[in-house]
């Protein structure tokens, strides 16, 4: 799966030769993107074979015989996925950069040969411009330097990475959390995307039950309640989803990436006591 | 068995507990994102339409800028077989999933007010009355002035934008008394170019009217220093000054290269 973002991620550098204008935009969108999905199968599909394919090799068993308690077992299955996540995101960053840095070096070169510096300098040397022609060039060049650098490598935007981790460590929880209670690895598959999908229109229902006038007074009781139950037991999957904006030039302030990260941790916190609690009582 | 059914009724209601707290505080998160410009993106019928059933399911899944680029080289494909209809759909969805990439909205202004514009205006082919190609044409006009308007909504600090929208004005509409306003609206945002500060002054002074007020500009431009003494703004305030009949002495220095032949 790492294989295939990373060879999305190299593709974005064909994307960009096709398309008409922000070739660097594209690069990030595409690469962000698929950092972003693959990330997020990677979490349900490697964390919704952990408990089925121990329980079939029987490995459950021999580690429950020790001296470990269920809750133990658990949150090492998860922290096990965490680390596994932290490589492939680090993986993909660190490849996404180098193709960011190469495109960002091919900017720099044409921004070169746009402001011809030195040659303005021996123009007016010469006595054939201006004068201070070289100096107001240089700064034009400069400008367009700083704006292409503003775009790409900035802090904000291994932030936007870091939540992409963190929202996929989330996903990991609430799999695991599902997979405590479920019979079969493909039951937890589907409820869990199906969870994660739901959870991205989360703010639409939101935003429906909790307008005071207009549609929401219209809203048959029952609808409001299905509404309610979608924004009380589903994530809100797009307070994590803050990349696509980040690549548009939003920045995340720092209070916004610490609340993010808090309730991040907070959900994971619950998903896995919630995955102890199923997972406690369940006959083995 | 009962207490494998006792853990999922605890964890149901540790799950609703949950739910009830993290509702405020997800709320509050939506609405500071929202105040930073966030998620401010629509899901329409129309991006239904156009990027099909796994398109429409990528952008919720984290592809929505992925999405919008391909659906953006899409509208440049139909730009090259000059279907303005489908590029203007095409555009819609662009701009409705990426609101706060100016860009968009820039471009869509520009395709619609100028180059979709004028193919109406030349399209005898299929519009063979001449009123009727002219509405058409203006009616490009006002897309592309509604394009600029809703990108500076999304985006209040992009001066290109505004930039757009007055050269609409000043280009298309002849409206100047509008144009230049947003000129100056351009010149008051960060990042800007400095000759859009000039142009806004420019325009002020081509308004009938408003000769007084321009020609006070004109004097604050020309009183920043040589930079900026460049012949059109030389001309310019030696005509207010003409109209104005400002007194010999209060007049600026015009270099001799520079200065107009008299009435």
């Amino acid at each position: 799966m790492i294989v295939f973002a990373l060879i999305l991620i190299g593709m974005s550098l064909f994307l960009v030769t096709i398309s008409f204008q922000g070739q660097l935009q594209t690069l990030m969108d595409v690469s962000l993107g698929a950092m972003s999905v693959f990330s997020m199968f990677l979490a349900v599909l490697g964390t919704a074979m952990l408990l089925p394919k121990d329980m079939e090799d029987r490995t459950l068993y021999t580690i429950l015989a020790k001296p470990v308690a269920r809750f133990e077992y658990l949150l090492g299955k998860l922290c096990g996925v965490a680390a596994m996540l932290f490589v492939a995101m680090v993986l993909m960053t660190a490849f996404f950069s180098a193709i960011l840095g190469f495109w960002q070096n091919q900017e720099m070169n044409r921004i070169a040969l746009d402001y011809p510096v030195e040659n303005m300098a021996q123009v007016e040397a010469a006595g054939k411009a201006e004068p201070g022609s070289t100096e107001k060039l240089s700064q034009q060049r400069d400008l367009e330097m700083t704006k292409l650098k503003a775009a790409t490598f900035t802090p904000t935007l291994f932030g936007g990475i870091g939540i992409i981790l963190l929202r996929a460590v989330v996903i990991a929880g609430l799999t695991m959390m599902v997979s405590a209670f479920s019979t079969s690895w493909l039951f937890t598959v589907i409820v869990t995307f199906m969870v994660v999908l739901v959870g991205f229109l989360v703010p639409v229902a939101r935003d429906v039950w909790q307008a005071q006038a207009g549609i929401a007074g219209d809203l048959p009781g029952y609808l409001k309640l299905f509404l309610i139950a979608v924004t009380v037991f589903c994530p809100d999957m797009q307070i994590f989803n803050v990349v696509d904006d980040i690549a548009a030039g939003s920045v995340v302030t720092s209070q916004m990436f610490l609340q993010t990260t808090g309730l991040g941790l907070g959900y994971l916190a619950v998903y896995v006591f919630v995955g102890y609690l199923f997972f406690a009582w369940r006959e083995l | 068995m009962e207490g494998a059914v006792k853990g999922r009724i605890l964890g149901f209601v540790v799950l609703l507990i949950w739910g009830m707290v993290k509702l405020p505080i997800e709320t509050s998160i939506a609405a500071e994102q929202k105040a930073n410009h966030f998620g401010g993106f629509k899901l329409t019928s129309n991006l239904r339409q156009q990027a099909g059933q796994a398109g429409f399911l990528a952008t919720l899944g984290g592809l929505r800028a992925a999405v919008a680029d391909l659906l953006w080289i899409r509208a440049h494909v139909a730009w090259q077989s000059t279907q303005y209809g489908k590029m203007k759909l095409l555009f819609d969805v662009c701009t409705a999933l990426q609101p706060r990439r100016g860009m968009y909205w820039d471009n869509a202004a520009w395709h619609m007010a100028w180059n979709a514009s004028v193919y109406a205006a030349n399209d005898v082919e299929h519009v063979p009355e001449p009123i009727e190609r002219r509405r058409n044409q203006e009616n490009y006009f006002k897309l592309g002035e509604d394009y600029a308007l809703r990108g500076i909504e999304n985006n209040p600090d992009n001066w290109e934008l505004y930039l757009r929208l007055g050269l609409i004005y000043k280009d298309k509409f002849k409206d100047l008394t509008k144009a230049a306003l947003a000129y100056e609206e351009a010149a008051k945002r960060p990042g800007r170019l400095d000759y859009v500060r000039r142009e806004a002054c420019y325009l002020i002074a081509d308004i009938p009217g408003r000769e007084e007020e321009a020609y006070k500009k004109l004097r604050e431009l020309y009183d920043t220093g040589e930079n900026e003494w460049l012949p059109t703004l030389l001309k310019k305030i030696q005509l207010l000054e003409r109209k104005l009949k400002i007194p010999q002495t209060q007049r600026v220095y015009i270099p001799a290269r520079d200065r107009l032949q008299p009435d």
